[in-house]
C-alpha cells in the first residue's frame, strides 16, 4: 500500500509530532492508564499509521470480496446481495412449546431455525435415564425420539427453511431424525439445507458434551460428511466451533488458533477414509464468539477467513473455491452478560452483534437480556432479535464491503491474529495434532490460564465491568425470568412410556442389533442409524448399544 | 501455632459442562491456601457426597449452570443428612435466579454466588463459616 519512501516520510513526521505536539501535551494531561490492552489482553499502541503495515499489498493480503484469500468476506456483494440470516438458538420444554416459539420466530421475522437440545438429548439419555434428573427440557427441548422431532417441525415445511441444530456426540442420531421427518414431508434430502455441529473437538476442549472417545467420535463424524456428499449437498455437515473456545475464557488469538486446529484435525480425518478435500471442505461451515472489543473482534472474523483460505490451498491443496472459504455463523458472548442491571446487556450485544457484520458474519444470533440469571422470555428475544434488524435496515453498516478494510489498526490487527494463531496451530501440529493435544490437556490449560487471568484483572480493577465493578447501585431482583414448566419431566415419561408399547419392538430390535454389527466394522453407520430412527428406536437406545462397542471419554482434569 | 487447611471440594452436579466458573473458583481457593478437590464434570449427588466424605472435606461448592439446581442440590442435601455429614458448608453458584435462592438456603444451602461475584467474597465467606 505504501513505498518505503512514504513510510519513511511518515516515520520522520511521527517522530517529529512525538517530540513535539505529544510530547508537550503529556505533563500536562496524562495518558488514563500505563498500559493500554485489547479485550483478550493484547498491548494497544497509542496510533497506528502505515509504519505498521510496511509489508501490506493490497492484492495478496486483502484482494477482492468473493477471492482469495477472503479476507474481505466470502461472497462478492454480501449484504448488499442478502443479509446475514438471522438465527436464534432456541428451545426448551417439550416439542409441543418449542415448536410455538419456532414459529413465533418465524413470525417475527427471523430466517433460520436453530435448535437447542437439553443436556440429557446432547449426551445420549432418553428423558427416563436417572442421568436425566432434573435436567429433561431445561436448556433445551427434550427430543427422546422421532415422534418428538415430528412434533418439533410440525406445519413447519422443511424445504422452506433452513435449520440449525446444535448437537454432537449424537448428531448421527439427530441428522437421521430430521431427514426421516423431512421424508414424510415429502421433501426430498437435496432440498435440504441447514447445518449440524458435530463438533466432537470442542467438545473436549471446552463444551462438555461428549459422550465416545476421540477416534470413534471422528469416526461418526466423517461418517456424515461421506453420508451427506452423497445424499444432501446444501447441508452443512460440521460446525467447527470457537464459541465455546471462547466462553470457556480463551483469547481471541487462541479462539482462532484452536478453532482452525480443530478443523484441520477434521480435514485430515476425512481424508484418511478416502474422501477428496475438495468433495467434502465446501460443506465445512464455522462459528464462532462476538466478544466486547469492537474492533479486535473484526480482525478476528477477517484473520480467521484468511487463514484458512492459506491452510486449505497450501496445506491440503483445495482446489475448488468453496473449500478456500471460511463461512461462519456468530453468536455474541454469553460470558459477558452481567446478572446486575441486566438491561445494559441490551447494549453489549449490540456492540458484539455489530462487530460480527462488521467482521462479515453468514448468519448471527444475538443473545438476550437476561441470558445471565434464566433461559430467556418471549420480549427479551425480541428485542435481540430487533437489534439485528436495527443493524441490517437502519445502520448503514451494510451498505458497503468490509467497510473497516484498510484502518491501519484493524489492518494491523488482523495480521498480528493471523500470525500469532499460526504460531499457536504449529505448536499444536508439533504436539501432535488437536486430538493428541487436547488429551494432553494442552488446549484446556491455555484456556483456563487465560480465564484466570481475565478474572484476576476483573478482580484488581485492571478490567471494568460496568454494574459489576463499578457503577453500581442496588436493584431489585428482576421479573419475568422464564420458568420451565416442571411437568416438562413427567410429560416426556408418559411419552416414552406410550411410544415403547405403541411401537413394533421386534423391528426395534431388529434394526438396534443390525447397528450393533455394523458398529464393529468400517461401515459407515448413518443408513443403519437412519433404520433405528424409523422404527422408533429411541436416542438413548441407539446410544447405548454405541456406548457398548466404543467405550466412553474421560476427562483429563488439571486446575 | 499450624492451622490445619481449609479442604474444598468443587464439585459439578448434573451434566452441563460450563466449567470456567468451578475451575477459576477451584484456583482462586487453591491460591487462598485451601485444599481444593475437583471433580470433573457430570458428578451424581451419590458420587459429590461420598467423594466429599472420602476427603474429609469442610465444605462443598457446587456450581451448576443448567437450571437442574432445583433437583439437584436437595438431593445432596439430603444425602448428607443421612451420612450425618450436616457439618459440611455447602455453598452453590451459577446460573440461579433470586427466587431460587430463597428455597435453597431453607433446605441448608449456606450461600450461593451468582455471576459477577468477586473470589475474593467466596474466600472470605468459607473462611469466616470454617474455624
Amino acid at each position: 500500500m505504501f513505498n518505503a519512501e512514504e513510510i519513511n516520510k511518515i516515520k520522520k513526521s511521527r517522530l517529529k509530532w512525538e517530540s513535539n505536539t505529544l510530547k508537550n501535551t503529556l505533563p500536562f494531561f496524562s495518558e488514563r492508564k500505563d498500559k493500554f490492552v485489547t479485550g483478550s489482553g493484547k498491548e494497544v499502541a497509542r496510533l497506528y499509521t502505515p509504519e505498521d503495515l510496511e509489508e501490506f499489498d493490497y492484492n495478496t493480503q486483502l484482494n477482492f470480496p468473493g477471492q482469495y484469500p477472503y479476507t474481505r468476506g466470502v461472497q462478492s456483494t454480501m449484504y448488499r446481495g442478502r443479509l446475514w440470516t438471522m438465527r436464534q438458538y432456541a428451545g426448551f420444554g417439550t416439542a409441543e412449546e418449542s415448536n410455538k416459539r419456532y414459529k413465533y420466530l418465524l413470525e417475527q421475522g427471523q430466517t433460520g431455525l436453530s435448535v437447542a437440545f437439553d443436556l440429557p438429548t446432547q449426551i445420549g439419555y432418553d428423558s427416563d435415564h436417572s442421568m436425566a434428573l432434573g435436567e429433561v427440557g431445561k436448556v433445551g427441548v427434550a427430543i427422546d425420539s422421532l415422534k418428538d422431532m415430528e412434533m418439533l417441525f410440525d406445519g413447519i415445511p422443511l424445504d422452506k427453511v433452513s435449520t440449525s441444530m446444535t448437537i454432537n456426540a449424537p448428531a448421527n442420531i439427530l441428522l437421521a431424525m430430521y431427514i426421516v421427518v423431512a421424508e414424510k414431508q415429502g421433501v426430498s434430502l437435496n432440498k435440504l439445507k441447514g447445518t449440524i455441529q458435530n463438533d466432537i473437538l470442542k467438545e473436549y476442549i471446552a463444551r462438555g458434551t461428549y459422550i465416545f472417545p476421540p477416534a470413534p467420535s471422528m469416526r461418526l463424524i466423517t461418517n456424515i460428511f461421506e453420508f451427506c456428499f452423497r445424499e444432501m449437498p446444501l447441508w452443512n455437515t460440521i460446525s467447527i466451533s470457537g464459541y465455546h473456545i471462547r466462553e470457556a475464557g480463551a483469547t481471541a488469538v487462541q479462539e482462532v488458533a484452536f478453532t482452525l486446529a480443530d478443523g484441520i484435525a477434521y480435514v485430515e480425518a476425512a481424508i484418511n477414509i478416502g474422501l477428496k478435500v475438495d468433495d467434502f471442505a465446501p460443506r465445512l461451515s464455522f462459528f464462532f464468539n462476538a466478544h466486547n472489543d469492537l474492533l479486535e473482534e473484526v480482525a478476528k472474523f477477517r484473520a480467521a477467513r484468511r487463514l484458512w483460505a492459506k491452510i486449505m490451498k497450501e496445506r491440503f491443496g483445495a482446489k475448488n473455491e468453496k473449500s478456500l472459504m471460511l463461512r461462519f455463523h456468530t453468536q455474541t458472548a454469553g460470558c459477558t452478560l452481567t446478572a446486575q442491571q441486566s438491561d445494559n446487556n441490551i447494549i453489549r450485544v449490540a456492540m458484539q452483534a455489530l462487530a460480527a457484520v462488521l467482521g462479515g458474519t453468514q448468519s448471527l444470533h444475538t443473545n438476550s437480556r437476561d441470558e445471565a440469571m434464566a433461559l430467556p422470555s418471549e420480549g427479551s428475544v425480541r428485542i435481540a432479535l430487533r437489534t439485528q434488524q436495527v443493524l441490517a435496515y437502519e445502520t448503514g453498516v451494510t451498505e458497503t464491503i468490509d467497510p473497516l478494510a484498510g484502518s491501519y489498526y484493524i489492518e494491523f490487527l488482523t495480521n498480528d491474529i493471523e500470525k500469532q494463531a499460526l504460531k499457536y496451530i504449529e505448536k499444536i501440529d508439533k504436539l501432535g495434532g488437536a486430538s493428541r493435544a487436547i488429551e494432553q490437556g494442552f488446549m484446556q490449560q491455555e484456556i483456563q490460564n487465560s480465564a484466570y487471568r481475565y478474572q484476576e484483572e476483573i478482580e484488581e480493577g485492571k478490567r471494568i465491568v460496568v454494574g459489576v465493578n463499578k457503577f453500581r447501585i442496588k436493584e431489585k431482583p428482576p421479573k419475568g425470568l422464564l420458568k420451565v414448566d416442571p411437568e416438562v419431566e413427567h410429560h416426556q415419561l408418559m411419552k416414552i412410556k406410550k411410544l415403547k408399547e405403541s411401537r413394533d419392538n421386534h423391528k426395534v430390535k431388529a434394526t438396534l442389533n443390525a447397528l450393533e454389527k455394523a458398529a464393529q466394522t468400517e461401515a459407515n453407520l448413518m443408513p443403519f442409524i437412519l433404520d433405528c430412527v424409523r422404527s422408533y428406536a429411541t436416542l438413548g437406545e441407539i446410544c447405548t448399544i454405541l456406548r457398548g462397542i466404543f467405550g466412553e471419554y474421560k476427562e483429563s482434569i488439571k486446575l | 501455632m499450624d492451622k490445619k487447611k481449609i479442604r474444598v471440594l468443587v464439585a459439578k452436579p448434573g451434566l452441563d459442562g460450563h466449567d470456567r466458573g468451578a475451575k477459576i473458583v477451584a484456583r482462586a481457593l487453591r491460591d487462598a491456601g485451601m485444599e481444593v478437590i475437583y471433580t470433573g464434570l457430570r458428578q451424581t449427588p451419590e458420587q459429590i457426597v461420598e467423594t466429599a466424605i472420602q476427603e474429609d472435606v469442610n465444605v462443598i461448592g457446587l456450581s451448576i449452570l443448567s437450571g437442574a439446581h432445583t433437583h439437584l442440590f436437595p438431593r445432596i442435601m439430603e444425602l448428607l443428612k443421612e451420612n450425618k455429614v450436616e457439618d459440611i458448608v455447602v455453598i452453590g453458584g451459577g446460573v440461579i435466579p433470586e427466587e431460587d435462592i430463597y428455597e435453597l438456603k431453607k433446605i441448608g444451602i449456606a450461600e450461593v454466588f451468582t455471576p459477577g461475584t468477586n473470589t475474593k467474597d467466596i474466600i472470605k465467606f468459607i473462611q469466616e463459616k470454617v474455624k
